[in-house]
């Protein structure tokens, strides 16, 4: 047997999630071929330039947490006169396996990008057995080097032949799709795809590649590898603003456009209820709740195995109570805007003609107030990975063993007071959140103007 | 010389990001104007009036830029002005009045405060000195007991006084020029009598040239010296009143004046059953007060009316905004419920129906509202604002398609125009399109809603048609809620006059014109500017 067919796969509940999630995706994607007039106007965000370049980027981070949500245990080796196969407690995913090399090379403390001595002064022994301190050569990376010297020549060279190899593919790749599919629609700007993907293509082979024997965003506290850290975060972040956005919806567009919409009494008691709701200190409910959640796995182990299933828990429960607490800001707006818009003539000539409530809603009030719905849907998402952030600095945020920028960023409170500053790890997350935060604001501006006919 | 010359301006639309060429808006326009000489600026929404205004205060959006002419006000060029001079000349020497005096002031100042910051701008007055200018402004303006309302807040004058507060602001710093921008289009008609003898009073004493911008013939007619139209971004002619009354010599002109209906000829009733009857109807909203929201009071907005259709009748409800007439619609439609009497629809009574049981009858009875811009679904399709009081209500149709194609063709639009959205129509077009949602379900009473009040004067016109020849046509009943007098005539067979939820007067539309009886109708046929 093979070893690949001994391996065990785990599903978390978290990966049936992304799963459906696709599939609504896919799914609402196939069935606009029905619909032309709806075709047409997404159509046009992907005949924008920012449109595509941000949407091929938002499938980047969706591909590596859909990579990252394929969950598996390897097999233990197996022990002499042994007949069953044990697996590791460890849950890895597919990414773990492209990232192998990242993951490995693990070092005992603090290191700069690029470094090959470590950042932290260690006591040495000379070669006459004299203790010294000074700052000792990395275990892993730049350790085919034999001197500093060599360092940037190296790295020019890795990251030269990367980048030639990394261009030549991406080139094939698109003149491949263009020659098979691109071509047959000549309105979409496939130059900034093309450009776009090639980008995110070269950069993660040469991260890839340089990450093979060097540290490329550094090391942390406890040697390890930054870059692996900051990608596994990426499933983190995306699930985190998906999930708990798509939470706060149904409530707030259900609650709001009722109490806009039906007024008396339904009003009184949705207000009622977010105000009271909004009253309350969001975080003081949050970490409620998560300590309500700690205490039922304490009390439950056996539903809880591994470590996995811990934190896959834990991090479905603080979406889901993240959904729950911040979904009345829309409400509010959503309720509002439904009562401006109800009083407008074709909503009147809509009961006129006898349409029912519930037509009404979904044909006339639904569509009109849809822009801010798409608005806060993006805003809450930048939101939720920064508040996931915000839970982690006071302890109840996502479990510590789950990769997480929120987790990184607490981290550089400690690291941003040291002198000299450890500014990388705060810097990586930054830079992964500030790209995927970027591209989905734009993406939504694109989508809000296009699904507004009075903007074309 | 004359006190303002403007020669050979044209304003560009900047090229944007889609376009590639600049679009002229306003093209090679010269025109004059003398101390105390009102010159009518006459044109449809779109012809480039009011960015004329825009471009001799130099206060264009930036997306429009002027690309040739000058503008000399009194010896200067105004385009010579550095922006600190121009500012001097702001207010101090030419000034402008709005056309919505709701939206022109500030709310949460008073209006004494708002004049005397124009003042002090321009002079450096002592705070007794401002005071006294601010009274003596408001007094020249006509706003009664000035000393105490120039300590009062936009919110508790009326829209009439609004505007006198308006024109006192753009006479604090006594200008040469005053530019009127449609500054009677959102008030009353008795109203607009009394602001445009107050403009003209002014102008008078004052050696006052008025650059008076407008839509509406009737007032330019009782108005201007010299006229001016506009159309597409030209002057197409220019002539002093008296000439272009009598002799138009563009085509443009004298289709505008004869947008005027003709006001002598009465449409004789049809005597025919009734086929709505109202009987003392009640609208009244409640006035709540206090914690528990206990209601003090009722706000009377429909109180006790009656009238009735017959079949194929036109009934026009006239009244001025605030009447009740809208409201009065509105309760025969079921949106309102009623505080007393009764309505009863072919013999039947529809008053106090469910919403199911009013179902079958909305078949029957349907809308046209006043604002084509706000009375369709921006994100529906034309087929989909036909096709929705069809199927919701169940009209049976062999082929809906057909259907909806010969509704459009009936209105006077396209075909083909199914897949377009409201927003690719005009105006006129928009009004057409909400007819044609109307007789989709073919009704036999349509309420209209003021329908032509926010439409161009040469569209006005075809819109009124088209109604007149559905209801021969399809022997419609109409509902007419109207402001405007002038079109009367034309459309409706007989009047009823409201004012304040009660019914004044009620008669055949020649009765009511030739000899009103009451002494409100007399002053609101008298407000109505007509042609000398």
């Amino acid at each position: 047997m093979s070893e690949l067919m001994m391996v065990k796969p785990v599903l978390l509940w978290s990966d049936v999630l992304v799963y459906l999630l696709l599939v609504s995706i896919i799914l609402f994607f196939w069935q606009l071929k029905k619909n032309p007039v709806a075709a047409a106007r997404w159509a046009a965000v992907f005949e924008s330039r920012a449109g595509l370049a941000s949407f091929v980027v938002i499938v980047f981070y969706l591909l590596i947490a859909l990579t990252d949500s394929l969950h598996f245990r390897e097999p233990l080796e197996q022990l002499e006169g042994q007949q069953e196969v044990h697996h590791s407690q460890e849950v890895s995913s597919v990414l773990d396996l492209i990232l192998a090399d990242l993951k490995a090379q693990d070092e005992t403390t603090y290191s700069e990008p690029f470094a090959i001595y470590s950042f932290a002064k260690e006591n040495m022994q000379d070669a006459d057995g004299n203790v010294y301190r000074n700052f000792p050569r990395l275990k892993n990376a730049g350790s085919h080097l034999s001197s500093e010297s060599e360092l940037a020549g190296d790295i020019a060279a890795r990251a030269g032949s990367a980048i030639a190899v990394s261009v030549l593919i991406a080139l094939a790749l698109c003149l491949l799709h263009y020659r098979l599919s691109g071509r047959h629609y000549p309105r979409v700007p496939w130059l900034s795809a093309y450009i776009t993907f090639s980008l995110l293509l070269v950069a993660s082979v040469t991260l890839l590649q340089l990450g093979k024997v060097y540290h490329v965003f550094g090391t942390d506290k406890v040697g390890a590898d930054i870059l692996y850290q900051s990608i596994k975060a990426v499933r983190t972040g995306v699930l985190i603003g998906t999930l708990a956005t798509l939470l706060t919806l149904p409530l707030a567009v259900v609650l709001g456009i009722s109490a806009g919409y039906f007024k008396g009494w339904v009003d009184d008691v949705v207000q009622y209820i977010y105000t009271t709701l909004s009253s309350i200190p969001g975080i003081l409910l949050i970490a409620a709740s998560v300590l309500l959640i700690d205490v039922y796995i304490e009390t439950h182990p056996e539903d809880f195995n591994l470590v996995a299933y811990r934190a896959d828990f834990k991090f479905l429960a603080l979406c889901f109570i993240l959904g729950m607490t911040s979904w009345t800001g829309l409400c509010r707006l959503l309720r509002a805007e439904t009562l401006k818009v109800s009083q407008l003539d074709y909503v009147q000539a809509a009961h006129a003609f006898g349409v029912s409530h519930m037509r009404v809603i979904f044909r006339h009030i639904l569509p009109n107030v849809m822009h801010i719905i798409l608005i806060s849907l993006v805003l809450d998402f930048s939101v939720f990975v920064l508040a996931e952030a915000v839970l982690s600095y006071i302890g109840v945020g996502v479990d510590p063993s789950m990769k997480s920028w929120g987790n990184m960023i607490n981290e550089a409170r400690a690291e941003l007071s040291r002198d000299p500053v450890v500014w990388w790890s705060v810097g990586a997350a930054f830079i992964m959140m500030f790209i995927l935060v970027l591209a989905a604001n734009l993406f939504s501006d694109r989508v809000r103007d296009a699904l507004d006919p009075r903007a074309r | 010389m004359a006190l303002l010359t403007v020669e050979n301006l044209s304003v560009q639309l900047l090229p944007g990001r889609h376009d590639d060429q600049p679009r002229t808006l306003v093209d090679n326009i010269s025109f004059t104007l003398d101390s105390g000489e009102i010159l009518a600026l006459v044109g449809e929404s779109g012809s480039g009036k009011s960015l004329t205004s825009l471009a001799l205060m130099r206060l264009l959006p930036e997306v429009l830029a002027i690309s040739s002419g000058a503008v000399t006000l009194g010896g200067d060029n105004l385009f010579a002005l550095t922006e600190n001079d121009m500012n001097r000349v702001r207010g101090k020497r030419m000034a402008m009045v709005f056309q919505e005096p709701q939206s022109s002031l500030n709310p949460v100042q008073t209006v004494g405060q708002q004049i005397a910051e124009v003042l002090n701008l321009h002079h450096s007055l002592s705070a007794q000195q401002t005071q006294q200018r601010v009274v003596d402004l408001l007094q020249e303006v006509g706003i009664p007991d000035p000393q105490q309302r120039a300590g009062w807040y936009p919110h508790q004058l009326s829209g009439g006084q609004k505007q006198r507060v308006m024109i006192a602001m753009a006479l604090a710093c006594e200008p040469e020029l005053l530019i009127a921008d449609e500054p009677t289009t959102a008030l009353d008609v008795t109203i607009q009598k009394q602001i445009l003898t107050l403009l003209n009073e002014l102008r008078h004493k004052r050696q006052l040239a008025v650059l008076l911008i407008t839509h509406d013939m009737g007032v330019v007619s009782e108005m201007a010296d010299r006229v001016a139209v506009m159309r597409h971004g030209k002057i197409v002619e220019q002539a002093p009143a008296q000439d272009f009354f009598h002799a138009p010599k563009h085509e443009y002109s004298r289709m505008l004046i004869h947008s005027l209906p003709d006001r002598s000829h009465f449409l004789a009733s049809p005597t025919q059953a009734a086929l709505l009857e109202l009987t003392d109807i009640k609208v009244w909203f409640p006035i709540r007060k206090g914690i528990l929201q206990r209601v003090a009071d009722y706000t009377r907005a429909v109180d006790g009316i009656s009238l009735s259709i017959g079949r194929g009748e036109t009934l026009a409800l006239v009244g001025e905004s605030g009447s009740g007439k809208s409201t009065a619609g509105r309760a025969i439609l079921g949106l309102e419920a009623l505080a007393g009497g009764s309505v009863s629809f072919d013999g039947q009574r529809i008053d106090g129906l469910s919403r199911t049981q009013f179902l079958p009858l909305r078949k029957r009875i349907q809308v046209i509202f006043q604002d084509p811009f706000s009375s369709m679904n921006p994100r529906m399709s034309v087929r989909e604002i036909l096709s929705e009081g069809m199927v919701s209500l169940g009209v049976q149709v062999a082929d809906p398609e057909a259907e909806m194609r010969a509704l459009l063709q009936k209105v006077g639009l396209e075909a083909d125009h199914l897949d377009r959205y409201p927003h690719e129509f005009s105006g006129g077009q928009r009004q057409r399109l909400a007819i044609a949602r109307a007789i989709a379900v073919k009704p036999e009473l349509i309420i209209c809603d003021e329908p032509t009040s926010a439409l161009d004067v040469s569209i006005r016109l075809q819109v009124l048609n088209l109604l007149k020849d559905l209801q021969q046509e399809l022997g419609l009943s109409y509902l007419f809620i109207t402001h405007d007098l002038s079109i009367i005539p034309h459309i409706a067979h007989r009047i009823a006059v409201m004012k304040n939820g009660k019914i004044l007067e009620q008669g055949t539309a020649q009765q009511v014109i030739e000899q009103p009886q009451h002494e409100y109708t007399r002053a609101l046929l008298e407000a109505v500017p007509a042609m000398a």
